[in-house]
């Protein structure tokens, strides 16, 4: 019987995924740039409308931004389900046959017992027939391997878990959920990314043999601590750049390189207050405030310590590993990565905060995260195999491995199955 | 009506007339010194397809409202150290307006518990967000359809430039200054104010705009008598 592995085309579907992912951080940073987020005063519903039926006609202004927001996160989880479901091959079957009956009940329950609603019963019946009818035409490839349906449930539960985020952001009117929502997706994004690379070719070919360079074990796990380090920036700087973007005040710096014509700016009161009037804000910002203000000097700081770590793993890898190899080559795509993100965030300011480009700063910091990701993994793999093959007495784990290798008998189980 | 009763409300209008016979209006100008910068082009609201309509040339922020002589509109004029006072529940209330896919006016005060109606003059939908951040203030956000019925607000906390705002459109947005007493008064188109009713005593007043700042001065009003006060804010 075949399995996972054996098509293709679930590698096209991971990446299929991870594209509407980014297409989707893309419009979610739009929603934050252009302030829509609050757009949309109620959810799930949009206007008291199950989002499905939104009149068009009233895609308006920041509804747009957000509601179309809302459709490309519903379209990202649907993907999402598809290719969670994927990794348990026939096993999944009897669930998405149960699971699809359940829903089209409550459909149908929903629709005779409130009519008025009669759209949200429409859409669960609707969900609930195709997930009976997949049932039944669902691949019957094996499953794939328990760390990999591991991967995929975490998907699931994260496209899940940043859907409730961004609702109850919209509901409770709290703004730190909205930080919470920024750097979640974007670990969303990564993972979906992860899960790509395990199902490529290159990575079930790669993990086959092991050239140890010179370095030997030292050097591999320099390069693997170097890119975990700059990695572990990164996730830092996402996190005060979510913060900065989420507090909604603007600029708090408005001049770059100098920081309100200071290489330091004051903070103090009055300072601070001088800075607000002196703001000529066309769109409803908060004023700024002295954190604000430190908080954007340490994502200055913290730019300038990534380029400094990136430039330095890239350099360091190229001599443990030499130039030809996949992680040396990855790592001078991350660095033009970390430039390009540099100017974006110089233009960022430069353009007062135009949406566009504050989008693009967005959407490259996604893609540096998930490409930081990558390199680590791979380097981490190169570390394990150089280890098994040294010490025989610590053989690799399977996730270095392909991840649809042969399964123990009664593997691969659906829960509940 | 027993006779308790109607003392009661005899003696606390007698009380009130007498206060009102006693107090004395603060009056004064407010004048800017300096140039202001010059205002921005609100390029996002001339290019949206529904808003852009109502204006048949470039829309301008209003941040400096300035007369031919230099007197500022939209100063929040206030008497300090006077909390606890509101009479807002049977204040008339305030009315902030959506029109032309902008707020109008965009500086107004009440005082705590008084009623702002806001009403929506616009074909278009708009959605109105109160973000307060006092403790006690509730943030508000609620769609009003064009043609729909008026919305309704009232803070239970002072709070200075309360902002307003549509996230529909993100460059609408308005600011009310919100007092626990009714001794403010917004600065008109000439620079003038009247805080009226202001009973004897010797206070701090202060004038606040957005982008000039704020100062504060003396002032005594004596037994029926008015006081006046005149402020000098500078452009920033």
């Amino acid at each position: 019987m075949s399995n996972v592995r054996s098509s293709p085309w679930f590698h096209r579907f991971a990446l299929l995924t991870a594209a509407a992912t980014l297409a989707l951080l893309s419009v979610g940073g739009l929603v934050t740039s252009h302030g829509a987020g609050m757009a949309v005063p109620d959810w799930p519903n949009t206007y008291g409308y199950n989002m499905f039926f939104f009149p068009t006609s009233q895609w308006l202004g920041g509804i747009f931004y957000e509601h179309t927001h809302r459709l490309a996160a519903s379209a990202v989880g649907f993907l999402t389900t598809i290719l969670a479901l994927w990794l348990f091959g026939r096993s999944a079957r009897p669930f998405m046959r149960r699971a699809g009956l359940v829903l089209f009940a409550i459909g149908a329950a929903t629709a005779l017992a409130t009519p008025r609603h009669w759209t949200d019963g429409a859409v669960l019946g609707v969900t609930g027939v195709a997930l009976l009818a997949a049932g039944f035409v669902w691949p019957r490839c094996e499953p794939a391997a328990k760390w990999m349906r591991y991967l995929g449930g975490a998907a699931l539960l994260g496209v899940i878990l940043q859907g409730m985020l961004g609702g109850l952001r919209v509901v409770l009117k709290e703004d730190q959920l909205g930080i919470l929502h920024a750097v979640l997706g974007q670990l969303f994004f990564t993972l979906l990314c992860a899960i790509a690379l395990f199902t490529s070719r290159w990575w079930q070919r790669s993990g086959a043999g092991i050239n140890l360079s010179p370095a030997g074990l030292p050097g591999l796990r320099a390069v693997w601590l170097m890119g975990a380090g700059a990695w572990l920036l990164i996730l830092l700087q996402l996190g005060i750049g979510a913060a900065m973007r989420h507090q909604h005040a603007g600029l708090a710096l408005s001049d770059f390189p100098l920081a309100h014509g200071k290489l330091w700016p004051a903070t103090d009161p009055a300072s601070v207050e001088m800075y607000n009037q002196q703001r000529k804000e066309i769109l409803s910002v908060n004023p700024i405030t002295a954190f604000q203000i430190v908080l954007q000097m340490v994502h200055r700081m913290v730019a300038v310590a990534i380029l400094g770590a990136v430039a330095a793993y890239a350099w360091f890898t190229r001599r443990i590993l030499g130039g030809r190899h996949p992680a040396s080559r990855a790592a001078w795509v991350w660095l033009a990565l970390v430039l390009t993100q540099g100017a974006l965030g110089a233009a960022t300011i430069w353009s007062d905060k135009a949406a566009d480009v504050a989008t693009a700063h967005v959407v490259v910091g996604a893609l540096l995260l998930a490409t930081g990701a990558l390199v680590c993994i791979v380097n981490y793999r190169e570390l394990a195999l150089a280890r098994a093959a040294l010490l025989p007495a610590r053989p690799a784990s399977d996730w270095t491995q392909a991840p649809f290798g042969p399964q123990p008998a009664g593997a691969g189980r659906f829960p509940g199955t | 009506m027993t006779n308790k009763t109607l003392a009661l409300i005899v003696s606390t209008s007698l009380a009130a007339a007498l206060q009102n016979v006693c107090a004395g209006d603060i009056t004064g100008t407010i004048t800017l010194k300096g140039t202001p910068p010059k205002e921005r082009d609100i390029t996002p609201l001339k290019d949206d397809a529904n808003c852009g309509k109502f204006h048949s040339t470039m829309p301008t922020t209003h941040f400096y409202v300035v007369g031919p002589n230099q007197e500022l509109a939209d100063v929040i004029v206030s008497v300090q150290g006077m909390s606890g006072k509101s009479t807002g529940a049977s204040a008339p209330g305030v009315a902030l307006n959506q029109q032309g896919c902008e707020y109008k006016p965009q500086i107004l005060a009440v005082q705590t518990g008084e009623k702002i109606t806001i009403k929506n003059s616009d074909p278009v939908l708009h959605n109105v967000h109160a973000v307060p951040k006092a403790d006690g203030n509730k943030e508000m956000n609620a769609p009003q359809l064009p043609g729909s019925g008026d919305l309704t607000v009232s803070f239970d906390k002072p709070e200075p430039f309360l902002k307003f705002q549509c996230d529909v459109h993100p460059w609408m947005f308005a600011w009310v200054s919100v007092f626990d007493h009714p001794y403010f008064a917004v600065s008109a188109r000439d620079g003038t104010f009247k805080i009226a009713n202001v009973p004897p005593g010797k206070y701090t007043i202060q004038a606040a705009h957005r982008k000039a700042g704020v100062v504060t001065q003396q002032v005594e009003v004596k037994e029926g008598a008015p006081a006046k006060v005149d402020f000098t804010l500078e452009a920033k």
